[in-house]
């Protein structure tokens, strides 16, 4: 299996810019608009996101192709990757908890969460769908988890300033969120046909 | 909830209106913008939530007396998964073209917190009927949500409805764009929003 750098370059921009997960394919939005209120919170969630993401991808991906595809099981696919990653996230928050305490009081309430993320569950289904190579699927789900991070940071940095702006009271909350997030997604527009893979 | 027990028309009631889940409670958000950019995408994706949400309530019921509750949410994930693959089975035999569109979130439905809330709160705690009453009501009032948000979207982005033109002319095409989504769901949130402070004196529950 040989690597073909530029077109795993070409994966991560285009998954994290071009093909955005929240602004472009709408997924993940629950916790989007849900940690996206604080800044702090927006960074540690992206970056527990990320980690969680490129793991489980790659337990995903080695046990569709050496378990799931020899034995013809591919239909149980969704049900096998939901049990990966809920398995892989509840394992790693008992470990973090005993290796790290530290690590755990910062970043454990994130993991909770992710299980219920949509996009977690998305890329392994893509990477099947697609039929990456490994280092094709490790590499989307990295970029998936920059744009999600990038995501969430901007719109953390936003919603820091909405809360002393002057809003309409039936819009106070998620309805203005929701129309910045429509905002944003139109500036994310522009990245379209940036790279063509 | 499980304080007064309601009768089963009203559950069904409270899950369309009371807690609808994307107008009031705001979770499920992602599909709700990802395929109401027509109508026929949002209803079959509606009716899908509605099945699956009506049969995982009743599994759980069926199993409550036997889950051990440190278990239950892996048991929870795997009643959800085989119900959410035999939809994903089922549409992609007889609903080809639809399928080849929103497939993807026919399979996230697995992920959806509103199912996953309504078994752990409800279905988990209550009989059998009234969890089917209550989880039909809730995929009704996510329905009526996809309905809702995919009739404005589709008549205002495409002039048409179930892809049929309706109105002549230029639409506004930014309203089938990823963007016109969080617009549309923006805006119709504020407006249930301002209908219930207005006439009902409630303080707008959407908002986080």
């Amino acid at each position: 299996m040989t690597i073909d750098f530029v077109k795993l370059f070409q994966l991560i921009v285009s998954s994290a810019l071009i093909n955005n997960f929240v602004f472009t394919m709408f997924l993940g939005l629950c916790i989007f608009f849900g940690v996206s209120k604080k800044m702090e919170t927006a960074v540690g969630m992206s970056i527990t996101f990320t980690m969680v993401m490129v793991v489980s991808a790659a337990l995903s991906w080695v046990v569709y192709q050496f378990i799931m595809i020899p034995l013809q099981l591919t239909f149980l696919k969704i049900i096998v990757f939901i049990g990966i990653v809920a398995a892989f996230v509840q394992s790693a928050d008992t470990i973090m908890k005993k290796v790290s305490p530290t690590m755990y009081y910062k970043l454990g309430v994130y993991l909770a969460l992710i299980t219920t993320n949509c996009i977690i569950i998305a890329v392994p289904l893509k990477n099947a769908g697609e039929h990456y190579n490994f280092f094709e699927s490790m590499a989307f789900a990295l970029g998936s988890g920059i744009g999600f991070g990038l995501a969430l940071i901007i719109m953390a940095s936003i919603r820091e300033k909405l809360e002393v702006a002057d809003v309409p009271r039936p819009f106070k909350g998620l309805p203005i969120s929701f129309i910045l997030a429509g905002l944003i997604a139109l500036a994310f527009t522009g990245f379209s046909g940036l790279i063509k893979l | 909830m499980s304080l007064k027990p309601k009768s089963n028309i009203e559950l069904i009631k409270n899950g369309m209106f009371g807690e609808n889940t994307i107008f009031r409670m705001a979770i499920s958000l992602c599909p709700s913008i990802a395929v109401t950019n027509g109508m026929k995408n949002g209803v079959a994706l509606g009716i899908s939530v509605v099945f699956v949400q009506t049969m995982v309530n009743m599994t759980i019921s069926l199993m409550r007396k036997f889950i051990h509750p440190k278990i239950r949410i892996p048991i929870f994930m795997l009643v959800i998964a085989g119900y959410v693959t035999i939809i994903d089975l089922l549409m992609a035999t007889y609903a080809r073209p639809i399928y080849k569109e929103i497939g993807l979130y026919i399979q996230i439905i697995v992920a959806f917190a509103s199912i996953f809330a309504r078994a752990e709160v409800f279905a988990s705690k209550n009989k059998v009927f009234s969890s089917m009453c209550d989880g039909f009501g809730m995929g009704l009032g996510f329905l009526l949500a996809m309905i809702v948000i995919s009739f404005f979207r589709e008549l205002l982005g495409k002039g048409a409805l179930f892809g049929i033109p309706i109105v002549s002319g230029s639409p506004l095409l930014i309203m089938i764009l990823p963007a016109g989504g969080f617009l549309a769901v923006g805006l119709l949130m504020g407006f249930f929003n301002w209908i219930d402070m207005r006439f009902f004196g409630g303080k707008g529950a959407s908002g986080v």
